[in-house]
C-alpha cells in the first residue's frame, strides 16, 4: 500500500516496555498508513496501545520502552533512526501532538501567550515580539474571544474548554503536517466536546494537516474521521472507512465496541457490554488475542493468529471468521441492522450515483 | 498592593509587641541578677546600682517604662560593656552577622537547587544517590560540627583560610560553609523531590512535543515549578542560619550579634537580651513577608491582588 498519498507509514511497529515482572508488549506488530489531509482515528479500549503508538511516533516514550522493530516513514524518513536532536526539530514543528486533559498540559507559571509562541520561538527562531504577534493571531483562529487582552493571561485563568483551544493553538502554530489528537475531548464536557470537535474540523480545512486521532469513543469518530483502525491488546484487529466501520464491521471486537455505544434507537434497559478484561500483555496469548472474551470464537482462534481478511479496497479483519471455510455466523442484532442500514445506503447511493452528498448526510443520521 | 503591605506591617509590629512583652517577663523569670556573683560590692552598693537603672521598681513598672523607651527609639544601656548604649553597641555588631547569614543562604539556597536539579535529571542513577546522600549529610550534621571540622581540615591542616578572627572577605569562607551546608542540604532535597514531580508532568510532556531541547525543558518549564515550594521552607531556614550563627560565631569568634546574644544571655544583661530579640523576631518577620511576596510573584495563581478570576 506505499502510496504518494500517504504522508505516514508505519510498519510493523513492535515496542516492549522492561519492567521488574519481564518485559509488557504494549505494541505487537502495527502498521498502518496515514494519507494526506485525512482523519485517521485509532479506537480501542484502555492499554490496547494507543497512546503508545503516538508516543513512539513522536520518539517520546519513557525510557524503559524498547522498539523491538519496525519503522515509521515521515516523508522518506524513518523517525526511528533519527537521534533525539534530529527528533526535537521534527517535534511542534512537523508533527505536533494535543494531549487529553487541558487543566495539566499548560505550564502553570507561564503566560498563555508565551506558550504558544514557544514553538515559533525554537524552531524558526522568532523573536518574542514577532511569536507573540503570531500568537495572537492564531488565538483568534481557535476561538479565544478577547485574546488581546487575554494573551498576558495565566492558565488557571481559563476554563477547561479553552485551554484547550490554547493547546490545540500551540499544536497548530506551526501548521504540522501531522497532528496527532490524543484523547483530545476526554475530558470536557459533552457540550464542549463538540465544540472542540468542530473546531479541530475547521481547522483541519484551513491547515490541511493530517489528523491521527486517537479516542476510546466511537461515538467521537463518526463526525470526525475519515478511516478508522480499531486496536485490540497492542495489535490492530480491523481497519476501513468510516462507514465501513460503522455499517458493515467484521471482527468481533468491533461489534462488541459498536453494541456497547448507545445509540438514541437502542432499546432495552440494559447497555450491553464486553465481557471479560483485556489480556495481560506481559504474556500474550497465542491466536487471536480477543478469542477469550469473544463469543463467536473458533478453535482456531486460541491456537493460530489471524491474519488480515481483505474485506473491500480498503476495509480489511484480522478474524478467522472471514476464512472461506469458517462457519457462518450471525452478529448480535444490532450489528444486522447496522448491515441492513448500510446496504440499503449503498442502493440509494448507487441510484443517485451522480450526485456525491447523500454520503455525507447520511453519515449524519448515524 | 500597598494595602497589603501596610496590613502586613501592623502585623509585624503587633509581633514584636508579643515578643517584647512575653521574652520580657521570661526574662525576669530567670534566677539571679545582673549583680548576682559581685562580691566586691556592698548591699548599699547594690541598691544604688539598681536604684540608677531602675531594677528597685516593680517588674510590671519596669516592663511599661522599657515599652515607652522603646517606642521612642530607645532601647537601654547594656550593663556589661560600660555603659554603651544597646542600639549603638548592635548596630555595630550586626554587619557581620548579617553578611555571614546572607552568603550562607545564598550559596546554600543556590548550590542545593543545582544539586538538587541534578538529582531529579539524573534520576536512579549514582548522581542522584550522590545528592542524596549529601542532602541527608548536611541536614544531620550540626552547624557547630562542621564548624570545628572545617577550621581543623581547611584551616589547621590545608591552611587555605584563616582559621578564626574577623577581617576581609577571606575571613568569611569557613563560617559561611559552616552556616551554608543546612540550607544547601534541605533545599537540595526539596528541588529534587519536586522537580522529580514536575518531569513527570503533562506540561512537560507537552513542551517536548513543541521541540524543546532537554535543558530548554529543564529551564523554561521544570526550574520554576520546581522552586515554588522552596519559598516555603525560605523562613524555617533563615530561623535555622540565626540560631546555627549564635554557636558558629563564637567558634569563630566573629563579633556578631548570634556571639553577643549568648553572653548577654549568660550575664543577665536584659537591656541586650531584649534588643536582640527584637532584632531578631524582626529579621524573621521581614524573611516571611519577603517570602510571600514571592509567593506571588513566582507563581500566578497566588497573587496577592490585581484581578482574580
Amino acid at each position: 500500500m506505499d502510496n504518494e498519498k500517504d504522508i505516514l507509514e508505519v510498519r510493523n511497529l513492535q515496542v516492549n516496555f522492561k519492567t521488574y515482572a519481564g518485559d509488557v508488549k504494549a505494541i505487537r506488530n502495527v502498521s498502518f498508513d496515514l494519507r494526506k489531509g485525512e482523519t485517521l482515528a485509532i479506537v480501542g479500549e484502555s492499554g490496547s496501545g494507543k497512546s503508545v503508538t503516538t508516543r513512539t511516533i513522536m520518539g517520546l516514550n519513557a525510557s524503559n520502552a524498547d522498539i523491538t522493530s519496525g519503522s515509521i516513514v515521515y516523508k522518506g524518513q524513518d523517525l526511528l533512526k533519527k537521534s533525539e536532536k534530529e527528533m526535537q526539530a521534527i517535534r511542534g514543528q512537523d508533527i505536533a501532538e494535543i494531549f487529553q486533559d487541558p487543566m495539566t498540559s499548560l505550564d502553570p507559571t507561564m503566560k498563555i501567550g508565551r506558550q504558544i509562541a514557544e514553538p515559533l520561538m525554537v524552531h524558526k527562531g522568532m523573536k518574542k515580539e514577532k511569536a507573540l504577534a503570531q500568537a495572537l493571531e492564531m488565538m483568534k483562529l481557535v476561538g479565544i474571544t478577547d485574546a488581546e487582552n487575554r494573551i498576558n493571561d495565566y492558565p488557571h485563568q481559563f476554563s477547561g474548554g479553552m485551554r484547550q483551544r490554547i493547546v490545540i493553538a500551540i499544536a497548530l502554530i506551526n501548521y504540522p503536517e501531522v497532528l496527532i489528537a490524543d484523547e483530545p475531548t476526554t475530558a470536557l464536557d459533552v457540550t464542549i466536546q463538540s465544540q472542540i470537535l468542530h473546531l479541530m474540523k475547521e481547522l483541519q480545512d484551513k491547515i490541511s494537516t493530517s489528523i491521527i486521532f486517537i479516542t476510546h469513543d466511537l461515538g467521537v469518530v463518526a463526525g470526525m474521521a475519515d478511516r478508522v483502525a480499531v486496536m485490540y491488546a497492542g495489535k490492530i484487529v480491523e481497519y476501513g472507512t468510516v462507514d465501513e466501520i460503522f455499517y458493515n464491521p467484521k471482527h468481533p471486537y468491533t461489534w462488541g465496541l459498536l453494541s456497547s455505544m448507545p445509540t438514541l434507537d437502542s432499546s432495552g434497559d440494559s447497555l450491553p457490554s464486553i465481557p471479560g478484561t483485556p489480556p495481560d500483555l506481559l504474556d500474550p496469548p497465542t491466536g487471536d488475542a480477543f478469542a477469550a472474551r469473544n463469543a463467536y470464537a473458533l478453535k482456531i482462534d486460541t491456537e493460530q493468529e489471524p491474519p488480515f481478511f481483505k474485506v473491500s479496497d480498503t476495509h480489511y479483519a484480522a478474524t478467522w471468521l472471514l476464512h472461506p471455510d469458517a462457519p457462518k455466523v450471525t452478529p448480535p442484532a444490532q450489528i444486522v441492522e447496522r448491515q441492513e442500514k448500510y446496504a440499503t445506503m449503498q442502493k440509494a447511493w448507487l441510484k443517485t450515483q451522480q450526485s456525491t452528498t447523500p454520503v455525507e448526510e447520511e453519515e449524519e443520521q448515524q | 498592593m500597598a494595602k497589603y503591605l501596610a496590613k502586613r506591617i501592623f502585623y509585624l509590629i503587633l509581633t514584636l509587641f508579643i515578643v517584647i512583652t512575653v521574652t520580657f517577663f521570661l526574662m525576669k523569670l530567670l534566677p539571679g541578677t545582673p549583680l548576682t556573683n559581685q562580691a566586691k560590692l556592698s548591699k548599699s552598693q547594690i541598691a544604688l546600682i539598681y536604684q540608677q537603672y531602675g531594677l528597685d521598681k516593680p517588674v510590671w513598672q519596669q516592663y511599661l517604662l522599657y515599652l515607652a523607651g522603646a517606642v521612642k527609639g530607645n532601647f537601654g544601656t547594656s550593663f556589661q560593656f560600660s555603659d554603651q548604649p544597646v542600639s549603638y553597641l548592635l548596630s555595630s555588631r550586626i554587619g557581620p552577622s548579617l553578611q555571614i547569614g546572607l552568603q550562607a543562604m545564598i550559596v546554600g539556597v543556590i548550590v542545593g537547587i543545582i544539586i538538587g536539579a541534578f538529582g531529579a535529571m539524573k534520576q536512579n542513577t549514582w548522581v542522584d544517590t550522590t545528592t542524596t546522600v549529601v542532602s541527608i549529610l548536611g541536614i544531620s550534621i550540626p552547624s557547630f560540627v562542621l564548624a570545628v571540622l572545617l577550621q581543623y581540615y581547611l584551616g589547621l591542616k590545608l591552611g587555605w583560610f584563616p582559621i578564626a578572627e574577623w577581617g576581609g572577605f577571606i575571613y568569611t569562607v569557613l563560617p559561611t560553609l559552616a552556616l551554608g551546608a543546612t540550607p544547601l542540604a534541605e533545599s537540595a532535597r526539596f528541588v529534587r523531590t519536586e522537580m522529580v514531580d514536575v518531569l513527570s508532568s503533562d506540561y512537560i510532556e507537552l513542551a517536548k512535543a513543541k521541540g524543546l531541547s532537554r535543558m530548554g525543558v529543564i529551564y523554561h518549564h521544570a526550574l520554576r515549578n520546581s522552586l515554588i515550594p522552596l519559598i516555603t521552607i525560605v523562613g524555617p531556614l533563615a530561623v535555622n542560619i540565626m540560631t546555627g550563627s549564635m554557636v558558629v560565631e563564637n567558634i569563630f569568634s566573629i563579633p556578631g550579634i548570634g556571639e553577643q546574644f549568648v553572653k548577654s544571655v549568660l550575664t543577665n544583661d536584659y537591656p541586650t537580651i531584649m534588643g536582640l530579640t527584637i532584632i531578631y523576631s524582626f529579621m524573621l518577620c521581614v524573611v516571611l513577608l519577603i517570602t510571600d511576596i514571592l509567593y506571588g510573584i513566582v507563581d500566578p495563581r497566588i497573587r496577592l491582588t490585581g484581578k482574580a478570576n
